[in-house]
């Protein structure tokens, strides 16, 4: 045991090959495991639930760290949406005017950009969620979809501080409080899951090439001007009768715009349910069940590769 | 190292080693091995090293011949382990050596399944971790919640972390100059910050436990207590890899030790006998002497271009 290896002679070099069979069969023998292969699906989704703790903590912690340097702290969390509403009011309400026709312009607008970068943040955390975090990823040992969830749990924390302005903007502006409220969890739910389902999917491929964090922020611009965030997709297709019959299922049927679109449903009594596309539950679990669950087997199939080069 | 000797799970005698020659035999009857390493290379593959890699057009030259030229684009491979094998068994501690960039890091991070190998397998009985969880603290949270978070991502329950938390603290003994616990992190000094790593990381017992180097963190009085408690996480663990630059602490905790030069194993025995060969190629003037071996690769496979 004590003698020095790789010396040139040529008994040391057959030894490899007489030394391979004894090691591969010496582990079968005591039963033990290729470190850093994939586990089975099953096995995966069951180490990923036993971490349910560590990812719930994770996502606080980056949540309260994010502004503990400033001096008003987490008056922050609720004060970045309300600006970024006001702007947007400022652009789209009284510049261009998208407001015409549109009843409780403001809860419109308001509740179409939470919802909106909701899915927008988590997409982008995601897609860095892994290239990221390579310090992490390299230290310690965790089914690695539990960053990207994380980071989409994050986001919906910042979200459910941003639906307490939104409850209060609401009230300000006379919209009464309703049952129909309590649409707001199923929706809040399925947006989640297709949001989680589509952070795994730009998590792999930002992993694998990095460069994509750079391309997002233009394709999700591009995403929320034809979202209906500000302005109304329903008013829009009854006002122009001419566009090619592709166009009015294609806008109604882009995930972004049905969970903004039932949200505003759910919480503002003059949008109604008539603006909203036919069996629109159905496809907002579609979009939700496909995202997540295809999103999280993509991500899965890639699991052993994390962290390399 | 005497004391290290002293481990009953442990049949074998260091101080003993002509009776360890055929070892291999003996050990397959009457130990447990937990790292199971066989012919095991791992390679880097670094993006734009080329020449003009900072331009544009340099970049977009590399997309477009990725294919046809993959070294002229600008992709280097750093072969930084070359078929490297053994077997490590339960109860031992094993000391791993060598020059800086020599590999004994990168080796520590694919037993710990962290690193993807790229020929050969890494057999392992349970989940080989490494000490430290530098990567999941939070400089902008307190250190109180630094210890659940970092409690939590070595994949300790709540209730684990609960139960642990006064030992951690106590033992980071960060709370002996007031109630640092619950200021951030980024207030403490680096020798505090690196004593509460330290502790959170050893707060959890391991299988089979890496630790890189974690030994000289702290202050003198911290040095020793920690030096304690990796001697205590080894009497729980199956099995200790070190990797260290201090002999001295080499000497401390193991009884073998793995020599790697260049990404190869030079050597591989019972502590005494490998540090002296060691200290003999790197201590300065016997050097040219001490070196019998010229690093030529034996194996075909090792000679990768890069």
């Amino acid at each position: 045991m004590s003698q020095v290896l790789h010396t040139p002679p040529p008994p040391t070099a057959t030894a490899p090959a007489v030394v391979d069979d004894d090691l591969a069969a010496l582990a079968a023998r005591h039963g033990l495991s290729v470190s850093g292969a994939r586990p089975s699906l099953r096995e995966y989704v069951r180490q990923l639930w036993a971490r349910r703790h560590f990812i719930a903590a994770f996502s606080t912690a980056k949540l309260t760290a994010q502004y503990s340097q400033a001096k008003l702290g987490q008056v922050w969390q609720v004060m970045n949406p309300l600006l970024n509403a006001a702007v947007y009011f400022f652009i789209f309400g009284v510049l261009l005017g998208t407001k015409k026709g549109v009843p409780d312009y403001i809860p419109f607008l308001v509740t179409g950009v939470f919802i909106w970068t909701f899915t927008q943040s988590s997409i982008m955390a995601g897609t860095r969620a892994i290239s990221g975090n390579l310090g992490l990823v390299r230290a310690l040992h965790f089914p690695r979809a539990a960053l990207p969830i994380s980071f989409c749990l994050q986001q919906l924390q910042q979200l459910l501080f941003s639906m307490g302005a939104l409850v209060v903007i609401l009230l300000v502006f006379g919209v009464p409080v309703s049952a129909s409220w309590l649409l707001a969890v199923p929706a809040l739910v399925l947006q989640f899951t297709f949001n989680a389902g589509i952070s795994m999917i730009m998590a792999r491929l930002g992993a694998k090439t990095p460069d994509i964090a750079q391309l997002m922020p233009f394709v999700l611009r591009t995403w929320m001007y034809i979202s209906g965030v500000m302005w109304s997709i329903d008013h829009l297709l009854s006002k122009h009768n001419d566009l090619p019959s592709w166009v009015a299922p294609t806008l109604q049927a882009n995930p972004a715009a049905v969970y903004i679109d039932l949200m505003r449903f759910a919480l503002i009594d003059t949008f109604h349910s008539s603006q909203l596309p036919h069996h629109v539950w159905l496809i907002a679990t579609g979009w939700a069940l496909l995202a997540g669950v295809g999103g999280f087997i993509y991500f899965w199939k890639a699991e052993e590769t994390y962290g390399r080069g | 190292m005497a004391e290290n000797t002293e481990n009953p799970k442990n049949p074998k005698n260091p101080k003993n080693p002509e009776n360890s020659e055929n070892s291999e035999n003996i050990y397959v009857g009457d130990k447990i091995p937990t790292v199971v390493v066989d012919g095991v290379d791992i390679v880097y593959r670094v993006n734009g090293t080329g020449p003009g890699r900072g331009s544009a057009t340099a970049a977009l030259n590399r997309m477009l011949r990725r294919k046809k030229a993959e070294k002229a684009a600008g992709v280097r491979t750093v072969h930084a382990v070359k078929n490297v094998s053994f077997v490590a068994y339960r109860g031992e501690a094993i000391g791993l050596i060598g020059t800086n960039g020599s590999g004994k890091s990168t080796l520590l991070k694919a037993v710990a399944g962290l690193l993807p190998v790229e020929n050969g397998r890494i057999h392992t009985d349970g989940q080989p971790s490494l000490l430290g969880v530098n990567a999941a603290l939070m400089n902008d949270l307190t250190g109180e919640r630094n210890v659940y978070l970092g409690g939590l991502a070595m994949g300790m329950s709540r209730e684990q972390v609960k139960e642990r938390y006064e030992e951690i603290v106590d033992f980071s003994g960060i709370n002996e100059k007031g109630d640092f616990i619950t200021l951030p992190m980024r207030t403490y000094s680096s020798g505090m910050a690196a004593r509460l790593r330290f502790s959170i990381a050893a707060a959890k017992d391991h299988d089979v436990l890496l630790i890189d180097e974690a030994l000289a963190t702290g202050d003198r009085s911290f040095q020793k207590r920690s030096e304690a408690r990796i001697r205590e996480l080894r009497k729980h663990a199956g099995t200790v890899f070190l990797v260290s630059h201090s002999n001295k602490s080499i000497r401390d905790t193991c009884d073998r030790v793995l020599w790697l030069e260049r990404g190869e194993l030079r050597m591989d025995g019972p502590t005494e006998e490998v540090l002296e060969a060691y200290e003999a190629f790197t201590g300065g003037p016997d050097k040219a002497k001490a070196k019998p071996q010229p690093q030529p690769q034996p194996q075909p496979q090792a000679a990768v271009p890069s």
